[in-house]
């Protein structure tokens, strides 16, 4: 994320930011969706399911964290930024696997 | 034959971005370079580049005839009376019974091949048949957007087909930049779009009221060498193409004026 003088400016006037910058933060999360052939709902589902896979180890700021797919050079990754605020004493136990 | 034929496709995903315009304008920028050209209309359920070329009045037969062996190949080719270098080819008519199929676009294409050193195939909007049709016969392509969102997301769509089919080396143009309004940060950058796309940039064209012009007279800006901004940067692509290091200038970044460091002070990173 960078920030351009004129940005700024705005933001300091309360006005929104210059479109191009919404273009392109617009296209890039369309084209990861697009490139990846995931839908929201199913980013959603994995996201939660993912938050909850790394909670069973470690306490999350779940506030700050996010997972999303990010694209560059029309290679999508998917981001996962989840902030650990401590690590659990005991690990919680896993759901039963069928072991 | 001398150097084997360069079969390119023209495409967009998006429609009226400026594809047919392209094909029209470097067809003939390509035929007055000493290029034998041969623009191949894959459109034919919409066809416009007869029109665009003011050969709308001189099409007698189209690429079917020439499948059913009703006519020949050279009877088909409509001979631009300007450019002699350049004819056009339209694929078919919008009455005809029979689609065309791959297979017939690469008959058709490898036909072509004996007669031209380029092939421009206009393809049609959309990723369907006729955008199928169309890749069938080419081997590199232009992909041509403008800097809005709904154009470079259908252009991206294309490309990764285009990457599916092996077809290589893909190149962009980004057609209608408005240079103020992306100074002002009110428009998609240059670099925004070949970051996104991740593509070379073959050329950069500003919008240009003369290309209406042009359109209504069925004579392509680079035909009678005008001196507008769109007219150079058509020529250019064509001689890019060809290999020639033109290079190319970002019109936002090109202004003068106190108005321009204004803005282009604006624009700086500051985090």
């Amino acid at each position: 994320m960078s920030l351009t003088l004129r940005d700024a400016i705005n933001r300091l006037l309360g006005r929104q930011p210059a479109s191009a910058s919404t273009a392109k933060q617009r296209l890039q999360l369309v084209l990861a969706h697009d490139r990846s052939d995931l839908n929201p709902e199913l980013l959603q589902q994995m996201r939660r399911e993912i938050l909850e896979v790394v909670s069973r180890y470690v306490e999350l700021d779940l506030d700050e964290g996010d997972v999303s797919l990010a694209t560059e050079d029309r290679v999508t990754a998917l981001v996962a930024n989840l902030p650990i605020k401590r690590a659990r004493d005991v690990v919680l136990p896993a759901p039963a696997a069928g072991a | 034959m001398a150097a084997e034929t360069r079969y390119i496709l023209i495409c967009s995903g998006k429609g009226g971005v400026g594809k047919t315009t392209l094909t029209a304008n470097l067809g003939i920028a390509l035929a007055k370079q000493g290029v034998r050209t041969a623009v191949l209309d894959a459109d034919f359920g919409l066809r416009n580049l007869d029109l665009l070329l003011g050969l709308e009045n001189r099409i007698v037969y189209t690429a079917q005839e020439v499948l059913a062996q009703t006519c020949r190949l050279e009877q088909a080719l409509v001979k631009h009376k300007q450019q002699p270098n350049l004819a056009l080819l339209p694929a078919g008519n919008p009455r005809m019974l029979e689609w065309l199929t791959p297979d017939d676009m690469k008959t058709i294409a490898a036909m072509l091949g004996d007669l031209f050193d380029v092939v421009l195939i206009d393809c049609p909007a959309g990723i369907e048949d006729g955008f199928k049709n169309a890749v069938a016969a080419a081997r590199e392509a232009i992909v041509i957007t403008t800097p809005e969102v709904s154009a470079v997301r259908d252009a991206d769509r294309v490309i990764g087909l285009l990457n599916t089919e092996g077809i290589s080396p893909i190149q962009l143009v980004l057609n209608r930049v408005r240079p103020k309004m992306m100074a002002n940060q009110e428009m998609l950058a240059v670099s925004d779009v070949t970051d996104i796309l991740a593509l070379p940039l073959l050329g950069l064209v500003v919008e240009d009221e003369q290309v209406i012009v042009s359109t209504n007279r069925g004579e392509p800006l680079t035909l009678n060498g005008a001196n507008s901004p769109a007219a150079q940067a058509y020529t250019n692509v064509a001689r890019r193409l060809r290999g020639d290091d033109v290079p190319i200038v970002d019109p936002s970044q090109e202004r003068q004026g106190l108005r321009a460091k204004i803005s282009r002070l604006m624009n700086t990173k500051i985090f």
